[in-house]
């Protein structure tokens, strides 16, 4: 758990929540516009089965970094350079994006 | 978050040269300027906000956008106008300075335009003009390091550019002829006099040349050119 300046707490819920916000407003934006109902962790980002195509990915993090950024002030940079890869992608599933923001965050808070 | 109803410049090294010109010129239109370098800026107007940091340095430039975004809402125009310049000889420069020039001139115009995009991408609107130099296709003697961040600039504006097109955003390059700046005073007259003789049209630029392309590429109208390179001058 980090420990924000404003006293917010960035919990993995919170993060998966924002996440999730993130890849709805994504998939809102694409067209035809898929069911957003039923995201979970397991949900992929990427790769065969997702629910995003590359623009909507692109999206989704900088939707999830706006999120992060304005309501718990936390700023970060969400790239990667395995970002496309479905192996090792931490945008792979909204689990490990999930994790990716909690350890960028972490990072962050003690650097 | 409130939004400004005034449109925002963002200019980098605008604390002299073209950049304070460019700064001072939007201003002169009823927008507000957002300037930043690695010194103070030495001067102040109403509407304008200097930031002082480094465009290579990531955490300050998301900072800087963040702040953009926390009192205006927005950002309409960035001008990566920041640059560093050295004349040598391939043979006698070392490689301290083919890290500066393409750090600044290339990974700072880099991360500018990546965190600009992703604030205007929310309006789905914005213009990005990056400087570039005429000594990219005249190939200049002396001005390997710096023509080659700038070819790069060059190259990258183009690519980013179709790839921010969704988004309502358009980037281009302007490639200026040499001006009275700082970044040519240590350039022998001869040399520069040369360099004017193969021009199409022989003279020095001026601030306004640059502004007046980029007012072109920063109108509203200007939303179906993109990825393109204007030279000043006639240089080829």
């Amino acid at each position: 758990m980090t420990d924000l300046m404003n006293g917010n707490k960035l919990d993995r819920a919170a993060v998966a929540e924002i996440v999730m916000a993130g890849v709805r407003e994504a998939q809102a934006l694409s067209a035809p516009a898929p069911d957003p109902a039923g995201l979970n962790e397991e949900t992929r980002l990427i790769g065969e089965g997702a629910v995003l195509d590359s623009l909507g990915l692109v999206t989704a993090v900088l939707e999830i970094e706006q999120r992060l950024a304005e309501q718990h002030d936390v700023v970060l940079v969400l790239a990667d350079e395995r970002a496309m890869s479905q192996k090792h992608s931490p945008f792979r599933s909204i689990g490990s994006l999930t994790d990716y923001v909690l350890r960028l965050a972490s990072e962050s808070a003690h650097a | 978050m409130p939004e400004s109803s005034v449109p925002v410049a963002l200019v980098t090294g605008a604390r002299k040269g073209i950049g304070r010109y460019l700064a001072e010129h939007f201003l002169g239109q009823g927008l507000r300027v957002e300037g930043c370098s690695r010194e103070p800026a030495g001067w102040e107007a109403d509407g304008y906000c200097h930031h002082q940091l480094d465009v290579a340095d990531e955490a300050a430039v998301k900072a800087l956008f963040a702040d953009v975004q926390k009192r205006h809402g927005r950002l309409d125009i960035l001008v990566n106008n920041a640059g560093v310049a050295s004349m040598n000889h391939v043979l006698l420069t070392p490689d301290a300075t083919a890290a500066r020039l393409l750090r600044t001139n290339f990974h700072g115009t880099f991360l500018m335009c990546r965190e600009a995009a992703k604030l205007m991408r929310r309006r789905r609107y914005g213009r990005i003009v990056n400087l570039s130099t005429i000594a990219v296709p005249m190939q200049l003697e002396g001005e390997s390091l710096y023509a080659a961040s700038k070819g790069a600039v060059e190259t990258f504006t183009r690519v980013f550019a179709r790839e921010v097109a969704e988004f309502g955003i358009t980037c281009n390059v302007v490639g200026p002829t040499p001006i009275e700046t700082d970044l040519i005073r240590n350039v022998p007259q001869d040399k520069i006099a040369g360099i004017v003789q193969r021009l199409a049209i022989k003279r020095l630029g001026r601030f306004e040349d640059v502004a007046n392309v980029i007012d072109f590429y920063v109108r509203p109208e200007s939303d179906y050119v993109t990825g393109q390179v204007i030279y000043l001058g006639g240089a080829a």
